[in-house]
């Protein structure tokens, strides 16, 4: 049957026709249909979405109220003249209909005989690679649309890039507007073999190139008459016959823990969607984190237990023993276990607005488990058109990069190449709540696994005993000339008169030796918080009671810093003075300079200050001495108890 | 009839299930809208399946605005009990009170006020940080960027500019107080997969999407139901009987039935797929400008 013959047949010729049993054999083969996803990407006016509104259109899947309503919008939008305007069906959005372009990733659906498909439709607009990578995320086939006038641009490569990136193995050059270059046979091979020497090295293991006229139909559901020289499948014929699946069931066993089922105190299993491999009774498994083992008793489903199981099945596994389970664990098969390590070198997309810092902790989600993470080391850029690595600091929106990653706790993974599953991760802001990041896992870094924290024999309890003191952070932020060394000084005169162990970390003598390679842009700053925030707890463990006093202008970083001390060691003090009165006092000239423009990047004044929502300690600085500030903070530190 | 474990039904079923898993498991105090149509259905199915053995951990809420169809309330108390789940019902009672009507206020006004601002402060009364909706992305155009979990303010408002991107299965779950979700577990179904599943799984639906003698008015080419005395009849306006059944369910007065002998689910389907209108136009609300259901959804509509 060909394509046009099963659209057809969707609509209502041949169903109509059977009756009864005949129709019930109908349905049944109807179920018994696969699904391929697959996205579509190409530059703006390639005809994607002409394309997509082709395939759904000659799919039947277009009811006739979907077409009066196209009727009608064609003619205050449309860019065809009289002609009905197939991308018109596609753009979802008030405001992009406005701007005339695609700028959010949108799903559609169609059907045929063989298949169900479900199509990511990605804009090809310049700054998008963020919806393209989603879109990819879960596609098995990409469809890349070039305009055969123009040959392959720019943007092909970069979605070839961002396509293998994120491990689709099966593309589709669709060489579109073969119309407008007259059928022309020669310039259809010559742009097929310009891609395929360029896309060799991304090692695609199907690639293939059709020549079509999105606008016409040629090859897209029907084959052309205009193409007699073409001799490979229609878009559609090749979309319904691929296989994609490159039998995930095969893999070792994998199945992230979604949820603990206990419904009684008989019964306890664990629901998950199988990532990878197959699963039967008796097979022993491993909780991979703790390196726990047991044997599957049962595969329980609502619809009846299962012999076996396997990748994209929803099940509820139970153990013949009772082994520590937990939603966020990583079942596996016992001979072929994931990695495990709290670090590992990764392809991060970056997708929020603001850049990445590396040092700033974020959530990162893989799988069922959230832990949180910092980028540790930015190892190089990646030009998603030109493929060259660059030296980074940071990371920007739409920015692709090489990086290493540090958990706060080790979790199981595999690399993405092997499992998309078990080795993608996304990152998420921990104050905004965005999803920041797309990470793929590239490999655990052993360093990670071979530095074992050397078990100290004088512990930090030791060293907090002998000096007679709890130990603790007091942490001062605020504006430049706000007060905060001031305070902090004299803070420290009075702890020492009170025979307290005592150490002030402050710009002058930390800027000028141990930070002295940092500078003021966003990630130097966030770069010397940390580390001040790491020596702080050094001190901590050592026994000190240690006073910061640091502009530190970013809450990530404060948190951070609090989050490496246990809880109630850090106290948080906002030295509050109006911006006004620290310009007023400027002591060290340096917010005229900044005005004047000959000091980038100062705190207040082209550089955000954000202020502590919760300080242990606020000090509303105006028309109060500094001497009376200083017995605010002693006394808070007695009645928290860290002096007698 | 089984379903086949490779096919796209097997596929869609697996992914709804994990979905329903993932809210339960992230979020502190989800509940799923039943709305008692067939998508609903199916979603309550699903999450059936997705607990075994233990029930959905989370309660159904649905919104009455007083004009269900009386059928619709019958099956959503049965399902309930026969279930075994709890079932929140909410009504605006202050609008009850200011009297109002699809014909009143007009079909948008009526919409807002008994459904869109109702389940606003249903969700918000009870707290819930996360709320189901069996809403489809091949729907309606603009749902079609509609993502699985959909990011709503603390005002329950829905900014299309600024939802987040959805890689993977890994969806973000992470609200600030007051904030909330709205999961979306049938994303990825048509309405033929709605159909073909029901008639797979025997799930009941309630008996008004089979064809039967029903009285009737024709109104604007649409054929509304007489329920029951409540829907004013214009002079010259007869019920005649006539059989009918609903392609969707909503409010009585505000849902065109369609003649029909289909009284079987088979029959069903195959009416479905020589189908010449889709499911909406049995809708009249959405009969407004193009990008109306946009509009509605920005205010919090599912
Ligand atoms: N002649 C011709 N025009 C086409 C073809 N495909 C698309 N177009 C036209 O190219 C323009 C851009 O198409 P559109 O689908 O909006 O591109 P998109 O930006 O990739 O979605 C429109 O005017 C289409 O009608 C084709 O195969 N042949």
């Amino acid at each position: 049957m060909n394509a046009s013959d099963t659209a057809a047949a969707l609509a209502s010729d041949v169903p109509a026709a059977l009756e009864g049993a005949a129709f019930s054999a109908y349905l049944a083969a109807q179920e018994r249909k696969s699904l391929l996803r697959f996205l579509t990407c190409g530059s703006v006016d390639d005809g994607k979405s002409t394309l997509i509104g082709r395939l759904l259109y000659d799919t039947k899947l277009i009811f006739e109220d979907h077409l009066t309503t196209l009727a009608r919008d064609s003619r205050k939008h449309g860019t065809t003249g009289e002609e009905v305007d197939l991308a018109l069906l596609l753009d979802g959005l008030e405001a992009e209909r406005e701007q005339g372009i695609t700028i959010d990733v949108a799903y559609r659906f169609f059907t045929t005989e063989r298949r169900k498909f479900i199509v990511a439709d990605t804009p090809g607009h310049e700054q998008y690679t963020r919806n393209m990578a989603t879109g990819a995320s879960t596609s098995d086939l990409a469809v890349l649309l070039v305009d055969a006038r123009h040959g392959l641009a720019t943007q092909t490569r970069r979605h070839s890039f961002i396509v293998s990136l994120l491990g689709i193995r099966h593309v589709v050059l669709a060489i579109n507007k073969i119309d407008l270059i007259g059928f022309d046979a020669a310039r259809f091979r010559a742009i097929e073999a310009e891609y395929a020497a360029f896309a060799r090295g991304f090692g695609f293991s199907s690639l293939i190139a059709v020549p079509i006229s999105a606008r016409y139909g040629d090859n897209v559901t029907g084959r052309s008459d205009r193409t007699p020289w073409y001799e490979g499948p229609t878009l559609l014929e090749h979309l319904e016959t691929i296989e994609v699946e490159e039998s995930r069931a095969g893999r070792p066993f994998r199945m992230p823990v979604q949820w603990v089922n206990r419904p009684n105190l008989d019964f306890r299993g664990f629901s998950g969607t199988i990532a990878s491999g197959t699963v039967r009774p008796g097979d022993t498994l491993v909780v991979t984190k703790s390196g726990k083992s047991s044997t599957v008793a049962r595969i329980v489903t609502y619809d009846g237990d299962l012999a076996a199981a396997s990748a994209g099945d929803a099940v509820t596994l139970t153990l013949a023993d009772e082994i520590d389970v937990s939603r966020g664990d990583l079942l596996s098969a016992a001979t072929a276990r994931p990695d495990v390590a709290d670090q590992f070198a990764a392809h991060v997309i970056w997708m929020g607005e603001e850049p990445l810092y590396p040092g700033r902790s974020y959530l990162l989600k893989c799988a069922s488990r959230t832990v949180t993470a910092s980028v540790t080391e930015l190892k190089h850029k990646i030009d998603v058109n030109t493929f060259e690595t660059l030296a980074a600091k940071e990371l920007r929106l739409n920015e692709v990069a090489v990086c290493n990653l540090a958990l706060s706790e080790p979790i199981a993974f595999d690399a993405y190449r092997d499992n998309r599953e078990t080795g993608g991760f996304i990152l998420i802001d921990r104050f905004t709540n965005a999803t920041v990041a797309a990470g793929m896992i590239a490999f655990g870094l052993r360093r990670a696994a071979n530095v074992h924290w050397q078990a100290l024999d004088v512990g930090k309890e030791a060293h907090a005993r002998q000096k007679g003191q709890k130990p603790a952070v007091l942490w001062f932020t605020g504006l430049s000339g706000s007060g905060k060394s001031t305070i902090a000084n004299i803070v420290e005169k009075k702890l020492h008169a009170l025979g307290r162990h005592t150490f002030i970390l402050d710009g002058d003598n930390v800027r000028h030796g141990l930070n002295r390679d940092l500078g003021f842009t966003e990630a130097d700053r966030v770069e010397n918080i940390r580390r001040v925030g790491e020596v702080a707890r050094l001190f901590v463990d050592a026994g000190l009671i240690v006073l910061v006093s640091f502009i530190s202008p970013f809450k990530a970083e404060r948190r951070m810093a609090r989050e490496r001390l246990a809880d109630g060691e850090f106290i948080e003090i906002h030295v509050d003075t109006p911006i006004e009165e620290c310009e007023r006092r400027d002591v060290k000239g340096l917010y005229a300079k900044a005005r004047q423009g000959k000091l980038k990047n100062f705190t207040g004044i082209d550089s955000p200050y954000e202020p502590p929502e919760a300080p242990e300690i606020h000090l509303s600085t105006t028309g109060r001495a500094a001497e009376d500030m200083a017995d605010e903070i002693i006394a808070s530190l007695r009645e928290r108890g860290f002096i007698g | 009839m089984s379903i086949d474990r490779q096919s796209h039904l097997r596929r869609l079923e697996a992914e709804s299930i994990r979905i329903i898993r993932e809210v339960a498991a992230e979020f502190s105090n989800p509940v799923m809208l039943y709305s008692i149509g067939k998508d609903s259905s199916v979603m309550l199915h699903l999450a059936m399946k997705a607990f075994y053995p233990s029930k959905p951990p989370f309660p159904l809420l649905h919104i009455d605005t007083t004009w269900k169809f009386r059928e619709m309330i019958r099956f959503r108390d049965e399902t309930a009990a026969r279930l075994g789940l709890d079932l929140i019902v909410h009504t605006n009672r202050e609008g009850v009170a200011q009297g109002l009507t699809p014909f009143t206020h007009g079909a948008s006004t009526y919409t807002h006020v008994m459904k869109t601002e109702a389940l606003k402060a249903a969700l918000t009364a009870h707290g819930f940080d996360a709320a189901f909706g069996g809403a489809r992305r091949d729907e309606e155009k603009s749902r079609a960027k509609e993502r699985v979990f959909s990011f709503r303010t603390a005002t329950h408002a829905w900014d299309p500019k600024n939802q987040r991107p959805e890689l993977w299965q890994l969806f973000n779950a992470r609200v600030n107080k007051g904030e909330s979700i709205r999961a979306f577990p049938l994303s990825n179904w048509t309405e033929l997969d709605i159909w073909q599943y029901i008639l797979a799984q025997r799930i009941p639906i309630v008996p008004l999407y089979f064809a039967a003698p029903r009285p009737v008015v024709e109104r604007n080419g649409m054929l509304v139901m007489v329920d029951d005395d409540r829907l004013p009849l214009k002079s010259g306006e007869v019920p005649e009987i006539r059989r009918v059944r609903f392609r969707t369910l909503g409010c009585y007065p505000l849902t065109a039935a369609m003649e029909s002998d289909a009284t079987t689910l088979e029959e069903i389907v195959r009416e479905m797929l020589i189908a010449r209108t889709s499911e909406r136009q049995g809708r009249l609300i959405d009969h407004d400008e193009a990008g109306s259901m946009e509009k509605k959804k920005r205010e919090g509509y599912f």
